[in-house]
């Protein structure tokens, strides 16, 4: 056999190998509904419209993007608690797209999802034996040392008292009410679990809790997360990989180190600089390389043609408006959508600043006519 | 810096009912709510001075008096279910003992807020406009076209665009971010003197958030006001306080500059939010180092220092953690802290065992 370099394996993935979950051009259209008596669409919220997205197994990947940009839709959408309007949901090579409930029953052990409100997402009347339990009923689970032993050791696995069983939610903590949403994701041994925003409504040394437990899970069962949030450290302490989006479509994604070290979309670019540096000494650097988008946020009933970003991005030329850019690989592992990405020099202190004061040009009337002439 | 704490040649230390020498000057207050379980004591002696022109942060964990406070100040509290005591000076006048018409009259013109959740600041069958422009009439005594203009002076001054077209709409015909910044135009319509922000930005992404920040920082420097912001975001007090105020169980347990609590912190429970935050401007962490246990009880705080169940230098060296309580004194300058531990001893713990692995 010859030695030719090609011949080698590609790189193993850092963690896992195959995809256990792909969404292909997924979208998912709102209707949006008027009329009195009979209801007549009048247009969609294209919450999702497109997007392209692979999860392999044992990894983290995170998925962050600005407030209604859709990332909760596209959770729902991976374990299927919503179904898409176009494109394909994958699970392990099996087409789920459009399983009806019955026979997403079965598939549902394999997904789970941990919601971002640990208050209402726990029935408070029921005792927290009954909410972790639940899973084991509906699938009826027949478990070694039947439901109750199975339950307490689900509640030591997270940290809580297996004591705890007859208790309600309302006598836990924030910290600990979440603990119990963990516990009832776990129940089913699922293998992946899509965790929307699990950590944002709980404070700093509450949230490093909860942050290592998922940690610990990950590591002893091999587990898979897709980790919703806007709070980019903890995205960034937490994720292999980053996905992120801006009105319904993926703009970037790539390796954590890379991503966050030389973002390549511009948006990605101004999402990062805005993150506030726990450092006092630093924050008149960081607020003048901050570079802040100006305009109004466009609407995904009506999104701009073309690149979705350009009636904020400051460096946005016709080609923009024409022609939508589609994920190209710039860096390995890394794609990005857009046709003029991110240079080298545009990272440094000089380009950053450049960058700050070319977005704070853009008039706010380019939300509606990107290519009016600056107001005055 | 603004802690009571005395350099040579300064005038002997105030005492209760003496006039007050800082904008606004808050000596030992206390807000307990009588509740079915027992007595809430939220707020448990707290005092703290602010400058015009200063922003003072407030950290610390869910519960532990941060809202109470702010509402405190601006006499927001319902008189019945709310035991206040203490002294609120703010311009030279006293606000606990003040008539409930003259605290209303000085909220929205002399001192104002800006809640979590504009939704309950704002009404929802009401437009933006008719809000803003009601809360300039009720302390200007201006025609209603005045007030419009600046009404969409202000909404455009925070940032909303196309302000003449947007003041007739309704709060939900907003974005999140928006309406924020709606509510920030209503809070600032009076040039308040104090600012109170309650975790302006807890529910907006960063973007945003950089963009509220912002604002509040230029208003701030145009009228020179006294802002206080609470957070439980270290990341976002780093980037506007001038100084911290860090609280466990209603008490202040660290009082420092900025620069002080996040590069020589000197109390433990500081030191366990710091290490606790994923940071984003460092290397990954293998893991990060949490609090350990639950915050307290409220109705039931620890004896001695509350922070004692879950601090890991408990007695150490023989030190009374579980039964005296640590009073707020001075460490180094300008640096007051409410621990056993010696100052000194208290520094040195920090650089060997906690800033390296921050
Ligand atoms: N059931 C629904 N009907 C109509 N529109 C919807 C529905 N669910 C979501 N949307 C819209 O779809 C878009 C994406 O919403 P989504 O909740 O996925 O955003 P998100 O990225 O999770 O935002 P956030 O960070 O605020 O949680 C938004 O414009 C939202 O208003
Ligand atoms: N009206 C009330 N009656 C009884 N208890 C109250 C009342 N208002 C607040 N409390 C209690 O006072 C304590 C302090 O509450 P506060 O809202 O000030 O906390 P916080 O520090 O702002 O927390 P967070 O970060 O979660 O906003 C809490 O234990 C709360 O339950
Ligand atoms: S494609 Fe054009 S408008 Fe879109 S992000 Fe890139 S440069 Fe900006
Ligand atoms: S007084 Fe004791 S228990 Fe309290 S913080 Fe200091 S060392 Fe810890
Ligand atoms: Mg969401
Ligand atoms: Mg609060």
């Amino acid at each position: 056999m010859s030695t030719s370099t090609q011949s080698q394996p590609a790189a193993a993935p850092q963690r896992g190998g195959e995809y256990l979950l792909e969404v292909q051009g997924v979208e998912k259209h709102f209707p949006i509904l008027r009329g009195a008596f009979f209801k007549r669409k009048v247009g969609a919220v294209r919450a999702v419209d497109g997007i392209d997205l692979a999860v392999k197994a044992g990894e983290t990947l995170g998925l962050v993007g600005e407030s209604g940009c859709g990332k909760s839709t596209t959770g729902r959408l991976m374990t299927r608690l919503l179904e898409p309007t176009g494109g394909k949901v994958i699970l392990e090579g099996r087409d789920i797209s459009h399983l009806g409930v019955s026979q997403m029953r079965p598939l549902r052990r394999e997904i789970q999802m941990i919601f971002q409100d640990p208050y209402s997402s726990l029935n408070p009347r029921h005792t927290v034996g009954s909410i972790i339990g639940a899973p084991l009923q509906v699938q009826n689970i027949k478990t070694a040392h039947g439901q109750k032993r199975e339950v307490q050791r689900l509640l030591e696995l997270v940290g809580l008292n297996p004591e705890h069983y007859n208790r309600y939610p309302h006598e836990f903590s924030g910290g600990q009410r979440q603990r119990i949403g963990i516990a009832r994701a776990l129940a089913l041994q699922p293998k992946l679990i899509i965790a929307d925003e699990p950590v944002s409504a709980l404070d700093v040394s509450i949230q490093a809790q909860v942050v290592n437990l998922l940690d610990d899970l990950q590591r002893e069962f091999n587990l898979t997360y897709v980790f919703i949030a806007h709070d980019l450290s903890v995205v960034k302490h937490i994720s292999d990989r980053v996905a992120v989006m801006y009105l319904g479509k993926v703009v970037e994604v790539g390796p954590r180190d890379g991503l966050y070290a030389e973002p390549l979309h511009p948006y990605t670019y101004a999402l990062l600089s805005a993150v506030p540096v726990p450092d006092p000494d630093r924050r008149d650097k960081a607020q003048r390389e901050r570079v802040l988008l100006t305009g109004d946020v466009p609407s995904p009933i009506d999104p701009p043609s073309g690149c979705r970003f350009r009636t904020r991005c400051w460096k946005a030329q016709d080609i923009c408006a024409q022609e939508e850019p589609l994920l190209r690989e710039l860096q390995p592992g890394q794609t990005v959508a857009c046709h003029f990405p991110i240079t080298t020099e545009e990272r440094s202190g000089k380009g950053a600043q450049a960058a700050r004061a070319a977005a704070a040009e853009i008039p706010v009337a380019a939300s509606t006519d990107p290519f009016a002439e600056p107001i005055a | 810096m603004s802690t009571s704490l005395l350099k040579d040649g300064d005038p002997a230390p105030y005492r209760a009912g003496s006039a007050a020498q800082s904008f606004l000057d808050v000596r030992d207050l206390r807000i307990h709510f009588k509740t079915d379980d027992g007595i809430v004591k939220a707020v448990d002696g707290l005092t703290f001075q602010l400058e015009r022109g200063e922003t003072l942060g407030i950290v610390g964990e869910s519960g532990s008096g941060k809202s109470v406070t702010s509402l405190g100040i601006l006499g927001l509290h319902r008189r019945g279910s709310a035991k206040i005591s203490g002294e609120v000076w703010l311009d030279g006048e006293e606000l606990i003992g003040a008539s409930p018409e003259r605290v209303r009259t000085l909220r929205g013109a002399k001192m104002s807020m800006i809640f979590q959740d504009p939704l309950t600041a704002m009404h929802p069958y009401y437009t933006v406009g008719k809000q803003i422009i009601e809360a300039y009439r009720v302390h200007h005594k201006v025609s209603k076209a005045d007030a419009r203009r600046r009404a969409i002076e202000m909404l455009d001054r925070v940032g909303i665009p196309q302000p003449q077209k947007r003041v007739d709409d309704y709060p939900h015909q907003f974005s999140g971010g928006m309406r924020q910044r709606a509510m920030i135009a209503m809070s600032l319509v009076n040039n308040p003197q104090l600012l109170i922000a309650d975790e302006p930005t807890t529910a907006l992404d960063v973007t945003v958030q950089a963009q509220i920040l912002d604002l509040i920082r230029d208003l701030q420097a145009e009228f020179n006001s006294a802002v206080i912001i609470i957070t439980h975001d270290l990341g976002v007090v780093a980037e506007v306080a001038d100084d911290i105020l860090v609280m466990y169980g209603g008490k202040c347990v660290e009082h420092a500059t900025a620069q002080d609590i996040f590069r020589r912190p000197e109390h433990p429970y500081a030191w366990g939010l710091l290490s606790s935050m994923p940071r984003v401007d460092r290397e990954v962490r293998e893991r990060l180092v949490p609090i350990k246990g639950n915050p307290p009880s409220l109705i039931n705080l620890p004896n001695g220092c509350s922070f004692h169940p879950r601090c890991p230098y408990v007695e150490r060296n023989g030190i009374p953690c579980k039964t005296v309580e640590p009073t707020l004194a001075e460490g180094t300058q300008d640096h007051s802290v409410a621990c056993h531990i010696p100052p000194a001893e208290r520094q040195a713990i920090f650089k060997s065992d906690i800033a390296p692995s921050l």
